[in-house]
């Protein structure tokens, strides 16, 4: 039996279970329920013992079905190799290699394709058979368990088990598990990019890298071509983030806080229930729209604007994708400060007011102050999607990589190189692809101490004001 | 027991035989014979009204979301340097009155304010008259203590700071210094004054509301049910201070407890369902009530 059936198999039998140990447990206790004196009396409602009755059955057997199929390829896969021809082990490990994934394509596609190789036909036969074993053995063994744990399950029910306390505890197993699985993609994840930065750095040093300010990632892939030798100095990326997300900022953080005060504390109600749903439709536009929105009006308007004044401005400019951004973040700002404002509490509102002040004095002096943990939670949520976005600075901020603090030249961003780096047809061993990882692992770190440093800055406050 | 009134109850209900011993009319039950008797009688019980008085309100209706009516026609005095314990059942009006004084209900949309609220002499609802000025005059203190999120210091100096009271720190340090030794607070805080007022007790947190209050030297003071909140020792402590503070200032007190109303008040008003019912000397009013509804609601019949 495949594994889609046996788990369906599984489905069924977790439902009969639950129905049968429902029923036992009623059974043993002769439908007592309400007396707490009687010996018969239920630990548990007659659902836990349900519940308990399925547990056992599925869910050792659902274990040993995971396990097996994720070992068993390998193992499988182990055996055939090891049973090739010893000229292709003497050929070397590349060609075992090879030959393995043909057998391995011709074996999942069911069927062994005759004009190939006698001996890659006859390892994928062999990879067939004993496939199939492993399929029945499996099959055979998941069914066994899930009965064998029926019947002990069905065998425990009595008023005295505990099926309550033994659900929740698998329950809670449960939760931790989703948790883990949580914090193991992450870690994997930073362990996958931390190893591939490293295979970078071997190549080129990390001072290099770090200080470098010379940004030119073409290298020549084949030893044949002419090419840049390539030059890694992420200086020029990181001042490019660095501007694009202040100009960004500069605009989101008054604008959406302003916003945000005028929401909470001055409109109308009838105002407030059409600008505020207005405001947060700013935060469901694609990021897309943004940029080609930036890239075809705004940064050809910037570069009229700069001739018109006499300024030469590029047509690709920070300015441009920085504003753009920064309207962007807007939502992001007034609509969770709107939110921290409105929980400072009206108290604190009618005690400034009750001592003479006025509503901008109360504003300033009152709820700004208490509300500051979180428009600080709300200003580094939206540096972090100013630093991480992409789109509209590949749109309208350019490619090159110009170490310049001139807000009117074409400069990039750390996030625009990494797309730049990975698209298209990449080998994955040369500096150039590598070097997409060495620029997420020093963004991964540069945004993890800003986080860091955002905790510390509210739980300070926090301790201040509650 | 006041058994006039209580024949003269018996006497307009012939029907109802137990009254007599039973003192809870049937009116009182019946809301609409109430109002309709309320309505009826043009001004409270007792003696509202005084000669130079501090504050002095006639007629005054307060309206919620333009319809809903709160006060009706609340003529009352408040005299100078007196406490007055505004009384009565749960949304009877009597904080919505306090609230008319420093006008803390123009910060609620929908509110309307009529009739005359004179402050010695002065139109307090007058088209020229600045509410944030006024409320610098007549102060107020809350049922929850609500010091700022800042330190006890700027607590105090929050109000000085913003009418410019003070001139330079040392000036500003004086008012502070004050102000917490008139709430009775200096001696407890001095040495911290610049931690956040929010790690005070509870009753030290309403002190530090009065001290806040007092720091504008205001004319009024309005207290909104001031220990509510309050342990008893705490309550006790602020008693002992309202009393103190009524050389220097008027205090209008909205309170709950009956006990509270009678030890710290020179006069009492007891307010029913928006009307004002009774207003008297303190001991009067809970010695020989002239209402019969402030007399069952005194003596715990209701309430």
């Amino acid at each position: 039996m495949n594994t889609l059936p046996l788990l369906l198999v599984l489905l069924v039998l977790a439902l009969f279970s639950f129905f049968l140990g429902r029923k036992r447990s009623l059974a043993v206790s002769k439908g007592n329920r309400g007396n707490y004196r009687a010996p018969n009396k239920l630990h548990s409602l007659p659902s836990y013992y349900g519940y308990s009755a399925m547990i056992y059955a599925v869910l050792p057997a659902l274990i040993v079905l995971l396990l097996w199929s994720a070992i068993s390829p390998v193992l499988i896969a182990k055996n055939v190799a090891a049973s090739l021809p010893a000229e292709i082990h003497n050929a070397g490990a590349t060609q075992v290699e090879l030959t393995m994934n043909r057998v391995e394509s011709m074996a999942h596609a069911g069927k062994i394709d005759p004009t190939a190789d006698p001996i890659q036909q006859a390892a994928a036969q062999h990879y067939l058979s004993l496939a199939k074993n492993s399929q029945n053995i499996k099959t055979a063994l998941v069914l066994l368990i899930a009965l064998g744990g029926l019947y002990l399950g069905w065998k425990m029910i009595s008023p005295q088990f505990r099926a309550r306390n033994q659900v929740e505890n698998v329950v809670k197993g449960l939760m931790i598990l989703a948790a883990s699985v949580a914090i193991v993609t992450t870690l994997g994840i930073i362990l996958s990019v931390l190893f591939e930065s490293i295979r970078f750095f071997q190549v080129v040093p990390v001072s290099e890298f770090l200080f470098g300010t010379h940004w030119s990632p073409q290298t020549a892939i084949r030893a044949d071509q002419t090419g840049g030798s390539g030059s890694f100095g992420a200086v020029p990326l990181f001042a490019g983030t660095l501007l694009i997300s202040v100009i960004a900022l500069a605009i989101a953080v008054p604008l959406g806080l302003m916003a945000a005060i005028y929401l909470s504390e001055y409109a109308q109600p009838k105002v407030r229930a059409i600008a505020k749903p207005t405001l947060e439709i700013l935060a469901g536009i694609p990021t897309v729209v943004y940029g080609f929105f930036a890239a075809l009006t705004v940064a050809p308007f910037i570069r009229q604007l700069g001739e018109a004044i006499g300024l030469s401005v590029a047509s690709e400019s920070a300015l441009a994708a920085g504003l753009v951004m920064g309207i962007m973040l807007i939502p992001f700002m007034s609509s969770l400060s709107d939110d921290v404002i409105n929980a400072v509490p009206q108290s604190l509102r009618d005690g400034s007011y009750g001592m003479g002040a006025t509503r901008s004095e109360t504003i300033k002096q009152v709820i700004i102050p208490a509300a500051l943990p979180g428009i600080v939670g709300a200003f580094l949520l939206a540096a972090s999607r100013a630093i991480g976005e992409t789109m509209v600075v590949v749109m309208a901020a350019g490619l090159s990589a110009n170490l310049t603090a001139n807000p009117l030249e074409a400069v990039t961003t750390v996030t625009v190189q990494i797309v730049t780096l990975l698209t298209g047809d990449q080998e994955f061993d040369s500096p150039k692809t590598l070097a997409a990882f060495a620029l997420g692992l020093t963004l991964f770190v540069l945004t993890l101490i800003l986080n860091i440093i955002a905790l510390r800055i509210v739980r300070k406050y926090r301790e201040q004001y509650d | 027991m006041n058994t006039v009134t209580l024949a003269n109850d018996s006497m307009t209900f012939p029907s109802s035989g137990t009254t007599t011993t039973s003192s809870v009319n049937k009116t009182d039950v019946d809301i609409h014979s109430v109002v309709e008797e309320l309505k009826r009688a043009k001004q409270a019980v007792g003696k509202p009204f005084l000669d130079n008085p501090k504050f002095k309100t006639r007629d005054v209706n307060v309206y919620y979301n333009q319809t809903k009516q709160a006060i009706f026609n609340a003529s009352l005095d408040i005299g100078r340097n007196e406490v007055i314990a505004m009384i009565g059942p749960s949304g009877c009006g009597k904080s919505t009155y306090l609230r008319c004084l420093n006008r803390m209900n123009d910060t609620i949309p929908g509110t309307k304010v009529t009739g005359d609220l004179l402050l010695d002499g002065e139109d307090i609802y007058a088209k020229d008259q600045d509410p944030v000025l006024l409320r610098a005059r007549v102060g107020m203190v809350f049922q929850k203590p609500n010091p700022f999120p800042k330190s006890i210091y700027d607590n105090v100096a929050y109000g000085p700071r913003l009418h410019g009271l003070a001139v330079n720190r040392s000036e500003l340090d004086d008012i502070v210094e004050q102000s917490l030794t008139k709430a009775g607070l200096f001696n407890e805080v001095k040495d911290r004054l610049n931690s956040p007022g929010t790690g005070l007790s509870g009753g030290q947190q309403q002190r530090l509301c009065i001290a806040r209050a007092i720091a504008v030297s205001p004319e009024v003071i309005l207290m909104d049910e001031p220990t509510s909140a309050l342990d008893p020792i705490a309550t006790a402590t602020i008693e002992e201070l309202i009393d103190e503070l009524r050389s220097s200032f008027t205090i209008c007190i909205v309170t709950h407890s009956m006990q509270q109303a009678a030890r710290i008040s020179q006069r009492t008003a007891y307010f029913h369902l928006g009307y004002v019912v009774e207003v008297n000397d303190t001991n009067t009013v809970f010695t020989n009530p002239g209402h019969r509804l402030t007399e069952n609601y005194i003596t715990g019949r209701f309430g």
